[in-house]
């Protein structure tokens, strides 16, 4: 559904992308790991047409990226932002609706709340944060309403950025819990970045590992543990020794 | 010899540096109003603008024009007793607020106070990924963001100098009656008589160019703001010194049109 091929993507001298090339089943649930600035980010900014990359090619159910209506793209996808990016502006039910405010999906503003009440309910928050502002959300509730808005308008294709970075263990556990529930129920097709071991095993089909700006090792998360790549292995078992630098 | 090149070159690079910049503006400035001749426009969002650029700014506005009319017919009197002419105080008062003084003291208080927000608000939701996750949401920033707030600031700026402009006359009546002793119905009739509606209406045209130069200061520094707390600090910075120094030379230039006319 989609394919990466032979991406490349610089910030100045910073050469982030060096060729990645990547295929996401339909339907799969693909997690990217990898070290701190190995371009995980930067590799799903580029499906989403956030980032542009200097050569390569990336398609959607075998459609460039670039090319086509941008809009009718975009409301195929959700994300899930590390922060949340939730707006401050708006009060949670607003956010969790915003793409059922305004635009081709637009529905009335009661119809929407209620959407976004339902969908809040899924994450295992109760009505009455509906109301609430952003900034009155602890973490994990905020992590929760990203969530929310990530499938409020059910969208094919779902992106997590760190989807538990900053949440204590249980929170964490919740978050993966919740992610793979809806994933396997909503039948999307999703891309997880994350440093999180306890995400990866809970959330993925297929494991990629970003290294060097290419993908090192791609596989089913089964084969993971047994995979013979040093690189795989020293990440996963969170190892100083090996082969990936470690800066002390 | 490179003692007498090298500062020279460095003031070349500045001015390159600014005249990009100024560039730079005037293309995002152009693309903006590009978007505001499509759809869709965001209603809700022109509607929180006009109360947080105008309505808000109303206060501030009316502080600054009621000192300055207060000060300036002061002035005025004190330098026109000079060749016996203090009766000038109403009018001049009317005509230099409404001129001059109403549009530029109110575009830089709005410079201040609005610019500053607007690349603040922006700044920090591009650092937070929220500008991002606009794009997800198939929103373009720069309609959501950018171009509710420039036809705001155009439309409520004009509106807060039309009233900074009746305060500040206000405030050098106080000042000419209670203070120095002014017949109140004289005061108010030279006011009258001398003001023009040719001044009061190239007031308000100067205030809407100010109101668009604010927007898109705000707005362009807060897209193009660096990361953290210090790249938002000095997005904030830069819209207010820009915005200032543009209300500044459009003043000169507008003026001078006007002059001209």
């Amino acid at each position: 559904m989609i394919t990466l091929t032979d991406v490349h993507k610089s910030f100045g001298n910073n050469h982030v992308l060096r060729g990645v090339t990547l295929h996401v089943p339909k339907g799969q649930s693909m997690v990217i790991i990898g070290g701190s600035g190995t371009g995980k980010s930067v590799t799903i900014k580029s499906v989403l047409g956030l980032v542009e990359p200097d050569k390569g090619q990336i398609e959607v159910d075998g459609r460039d990226v670039h090319q086509g209506d941008r809009d009718a793209f975009l409301a195929r996808f959700g994300m899930l932002f590390q922060g949340g990016a939730l707006f401050d502006s708006l009060p949670v039910w607003q956010n969790v609706a915003f793409r059922l405010l305004r635009g081709a999906l637009k529905r009335p503003r009661p119809e929407a709340r209620e959407i976004a009440i339902e969908k809040l309910r899924r994450v295992g928050l109760k009505p009455e944060t509906a109301d609430l502002f952003p900034a009155e959300l602890s973490g994990g509730m905020q992590k929760r309403v990203g969530l929310a808005r990530a499938i409020a308008a059910e969208p094919e294709i779902i992106f997590f950025d760190e989807p538990t970075t900053g949440l204590d263990p249980i929170m964490s556990g919740v978050i993966n819990e919740l992610i793979r529930e809806i994933v396997t129920e909503m039948g999307a097709t999703t891309m997880t970045i994350t440093h999180d071991m306890t995400s990866v095993r809970t959330i993925a089909d297929r494991v990629a590992m970003l290294h060097d700006g290419v993908i090192q090792w791609e596989g089913p998360i089964g084969e993971m543990d047994a995979a013979d790549d040093p690189y795989l292995q020293q990440f996963i078992h969170g190892r100083a020794e090996g082969p990936i630098e470690a800066v002390r | 010899m490179s003692a007498v090149l090298s500062p020279l070159a460095a003031l070349g690079r500045t001015v390159l540096a600014i005249l990009a910049y100024v560039g730079r503006i005037a293309l995002f400035a152009i693309e903006a109003v590009s978007h505001l001749l499509r759809p869709p426009f965001y209603w809700r969002e022109f509607g929180n603008a006009l109360i947080q650029i105008g309505w808000l700014s109303l206060p501030v506005v009316g502080m600054t024009a009621l000192f300055t009319g207060g000060a300036l017919a002061l002035q005025i009197y004190d330098g026109g007793a000079r060749f016996q002419a203090e009766f000038a105080v109403p009018s001049i008062v009317a005509i230099g607020m409404v001129r001059e003084l109403g549009p530029v003291l109110g575009g830089l208080m709005v410079a201040a106070r609005v610019a500053s927000s607007i690349a603040a608000e922006i700044g920090t939701m591009k650092v937070t990924e929220q500008i991002d996750a606009l794009v997800t949401l198939s929103t373009h920033p720069m309609k959501y963001l950018t171009v509710p707030r420039m036809v705001a600031a155009t439309l409520a700026v004009p509106v807060l100098v039309g009233v900074g402009d009746s305060i500040g006359i206000f405030g050098g009546y106080l000042v000419g009656v209670n203070r120095l002793d002014f017949n109140a119905a004289a005061y108010l009739k030279n006011t009258v008589d001398f003001l023009e509606l040719w001044d009061v209406v190239s007031g308000l045209i100067k205030g809407a160019v100010f109101g668009f130069i604010v927007a898109i200061c705000g707005c362009f520094f807060g897209m193009n703001s660096g990361r953290g707390a210090q790249g938002v600090g000095r997005a904030t910075k830069a819209a207010v010194v820009a915005a200032s120094v543009m209300i500044l030379a459009a003043n000169y230039m507008l003026t001078e049109v006007f002059f001209a006319a």
